[in-house]
């Protein structure tokens, strides 16, 4: 049967199971959207800015495990997305992003809302495509996802030009695909499998340094049978929350900058660090000369880039962490007596750890009479579902959930970590929520980030999506004004929002809810009510407005070097 | 230290650029570049001679390897690979200078392939360092022009790239 370009795209994505698109019309996608009309099997959601359908499409990636659609017109359409590119490419998510293109006999000619969108995203895509023949469509857009869920997954572009949408063609989609320069190495070398366990039964102070990638790959499950069986502590990066339950004992929390006293200790004096999916970025190293001297390097990963780009490494395993971590635990069984002795030399290296948790935990102080941010995330957590998703926007906002929020499920903490975006909190919340629309969805802003996407309340609201939106008002753009107040003399150089926003007005202006909370004592009622309410809402506490996000290294200090209470 | 690694990519749509923006978004840098289609269809072949320590050049082979378009990275290190190169020479040529020139290109085997009264157009090919030094000596007669393709290279033995 033939069919037109712009038909023969959509029944490719009901091929590869898509059910939610995340887009914007305008003139080189107008045909697309003529098709969508009565296309019923996919669910169309228009956001109010193509940056936050982007952020959309990636906290419903992140959320599903799925690979995330968007769509934009070309020119301003497609370079508004490019922020949600970047942000899903630092964090691996997984997604596919379709631009309208003007038709292929203008491609050049600075025709009216051309820009060469695969130039501009070349560097922050993993892959992209430009489709110049209806017969092309089934192909690429089959290579498109699997190159966006496969080995270390990103965001894939495919520039779509209008008249190759025009164009009438037959759909027939490829059961399989070969791309000859594209083979993710994913099954882990078993003689580097078994040489891992043997130095991590010879250990004394072994660590799990868990990044992203264990919840990419989904190895929760193998992670926390792996560190149970063997009792080593896990400390984990941002992006690696969720991957191991923080309520277990051997969890340090979080390291880096904003990391545990613990976690920061265990790493500075460990003699193996087994890295699962993660990559010894900056904010996790500090100081590159003085990171974790004594010890010894595992590094697991699907991405060979990713092992010895920062750090020297002992001992490198290329493939899936969930297929490693599954064949470290197999391995560890076959030698059961060694397995006893070498978990009952641990105690020492326990005690130690027992010893840095009790002396410096995270912490606040409580105030009665100003609401600490802290308290509210504490708060959140209490009164919050077990398996509520939480999004985050960036600053300090973030790293107090991080700190204070205790993850315990992979995938329920949407958060943009190595691009650190503002803006991203609430359109990857409302993402989350199309994907789920019976969870708790629950963003985290500042009153800074969430005022780059708050558009999306409309979209919210239009589309029945419930999320519940905290702010912690602080007036500020907290994270820099701490940076200028301990690293500037406290010159506050733009970093005062002098202009107080009715966020409950707003609320109202978009017909939404808006509870505020001014004072501690009323942090769990206004919670509760927010959390009762079927439709979208906004909760906005009005925090103490000079609270510092500790412990801190400073950026370029040791790991050891930590400003515990400034 | 140099380093001279050739890359089998598909003959893609960018590809020139997509290898170009890894190399200057990660700040490596590129001595030389030759591109051209293989033998095989719809796979061209790289040349780039580049600089940096082992863990530079180990990054750049992963990263190359990672790139969708790439099929195969070969890293020829110490003599595991023929190097050519070939090189355009407009010399400027009068008077003595004339014999001069004609020594030269004898000495090093190269081709005179344009003749004017005031300038010899000379082919010469060799490994790089063979044509930085037939430049060598042309240098003092007047160079006005020199085209260089940079290299391309071969593993020796009886071997082709894919076996
Ligand atoms: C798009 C973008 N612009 C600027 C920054 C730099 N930045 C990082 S945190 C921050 C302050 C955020 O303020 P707010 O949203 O109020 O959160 P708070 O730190 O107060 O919790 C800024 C400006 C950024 N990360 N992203
Ligand atoms: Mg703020």
């Amino acid at each position: 049967m033939k069919m037109n370009g712009a038909r023969i795209m959509l029944e490719c994505l009901k091929k590869e199971g898509v059910d939610t698109v995340f887009g914007y019309p305008g003139g080189t996608v107008i045909n697309l959207y003529d098709e969508l009309f009565n296309f019923k099997e996919i669910h169309h959601i228009l956001p109010r800015h193509e940056q936050a359908g982007t952020h959309a499409a990636d906290g419903y990636a992140r959320a599903t495990g799925r690979v995330g659609v968007a769509i934009a017109t070309s020119g301003p359409g497609a370079t508004n997305t490019v922020t949600g590119i970047a942000t899903a490419y630092m964090d691996s998510i997984p997604m596919v992003i379709i631009t309208g293109q003007v038709p292929t006999a203008l491609i050049g000619n600075d025709a009216f809302q051309e820009v060469d969108i695969i130039g501009i995203t070349r560097p922050c895509t993993k892959h992209s495509f430009l489709i110049r023949d209806v017969k092309d469509i089934a192909l690429t857009m089959k290579k498109a996802f699997y190159i966006a869920r496969s080995g270390r997954p990103g965001p894939v572009l495919v520039d779509f030009p209008k008249d190759v949408q025009m164009a009438q063609g037959e759909f027939h989609y490829p059961e399989t695909v070969e791309i000859r320069g594209y083979k993710p190495n994913l099954s882990g070398h078993p003689r580097q499998v078994e040489k891992a366990v043997t130095m991590m039964l010879d250990s004394q102070r072994p660590v799990l340094y868990v990044g992203g990638g264990a919840v990419l790959g989904g190895a929760a499950e193998p992670l926390t049978a792996l560190a149970r069986k063997l009792t080593i502590p896990v400390t984990t990066t941002l992006m690696g929350l969720g991957s191991f339950p923080e309520s277990d004992d051997l969890s340090l929390g979080m390291l880096g900058m904003h990391g545990s006293y613990c976690a920061n200790m265990a790493m500075t004096n460990s003699d193996l660090i087994i890295a699962v999916g993660a990559r010894f970025d900056d904010r996790v190293t500090g100081k590159l000369s003085t990171f974790a001297p004594h010890a010894k390097i595992i590094h697991i990963d699907v991405d060979p880039t990713s092992i010895k780009k920062n750090v020297r490494v002992d001992l490198p395993i290329v493939g899936d962490v969930k297929d490693v971590l599954t064949k470290m635990i197999k391995q560890a069984d076959k030698s059961k007596e060694k397995l006893a002795g070498f978990t009952t030399a641990l105690a020492p290296w326990h005690l130690d750890i027992s010893g840095w948790k009790e002396k410096h935990p995270i912490g606040y102080k409580q105030s009665s009479t100003i609401i600490k941010p802290q308290f509210v995330i504490q708060k959140l957590r209490e009164l919050s579902d077990e398996d509520a998703i939480i999004s985050t926007d960036v600053g300090q906002h973030q790293m107090w959930t991080a700190q204070f929020f205790k993850f315990n499920k992979p995938r329920t903490l949407l958060t943009s970590g190595g691009l650190g975006t503002m803006g991203y909190g609430l359109p990857a919340a409302m993402g989350a929520q199309a994907a789920f629309p019976n969870r708790q969805v629950i963003s985290i802003c500042g009153d800074g980030g969430v005022q780059m996407n708050i558009q999306e309340m409309a979209t919210l609201v239009q589309n029945k999506l419930p999320v519940k939106i905290v702010i912690l008002n602080n007036n500020f753009l907290g994270m820099v004004r701490q940076w200028q107040e301990l690293f500037f003399d406290k010159r506050y150089s733009s970093t005062c929002m002098e202009l107080p926003i009715d966020y409950i007005k707003l609320a109202d202006a978009y017909g939404a809810k808006g509870f505020l909370a001014t004072k501690p004592g009323e942090v769990e009622s206004v919670i509760k009510k927010g959390f009762k309410e079927k439709g979208p809402v906004i909760m906005e506490f009005k925090i103490a407005r000079e609270e510092k996000v500790l412990p801190m290294v400073p950026a370029g200090a040791s790991l050891n070097e930590m400003v515990l209470n400034a | 230290m140099q380093h001279t690694i050739s890359v089998i990519v598909e003959n893609d749509f960018g590809v020139l650029s997509r290898v170009a923006t890894l190399f200057s978004g990660r700040g490596f840098n590129i001595e030389s570049l030759s591109v051209a289609p293989t033998n095989e269809e719809g796979l061209s072949r790289m040349t780039i001679v580049t600089r940096g320590d082992a863990q530079i050049l180990e990054q750049i082979n992963k990263q190359l390897n990672k790139l969708i378009d790439v099929l195969k990275v070969l890293d020829f290190t110490d003599g595991s690979a023929i190097e050519r190169e070939l090189a355009l020479i407009k010399v400027a040529a009068e008077d003595d200078g004339r014999a001069e020139v004609l020594r030269i290109v004898d000495i090093f085997r190269a081709k005179i392939i344009d003749v004017t009264p005031k300038s010899y157009t000379i082919e010469a090919t060799g490994n790089p360092l063979k044509i930085d030094g037939i430049l060598e000596l042309l240098r003092p007669l007047g160079l006005k022009e020199v085209v260089r393709t940079g290299s391309v290279a071969i593993g020796r033995g009886a071997k082709g790239w894919n076996g």
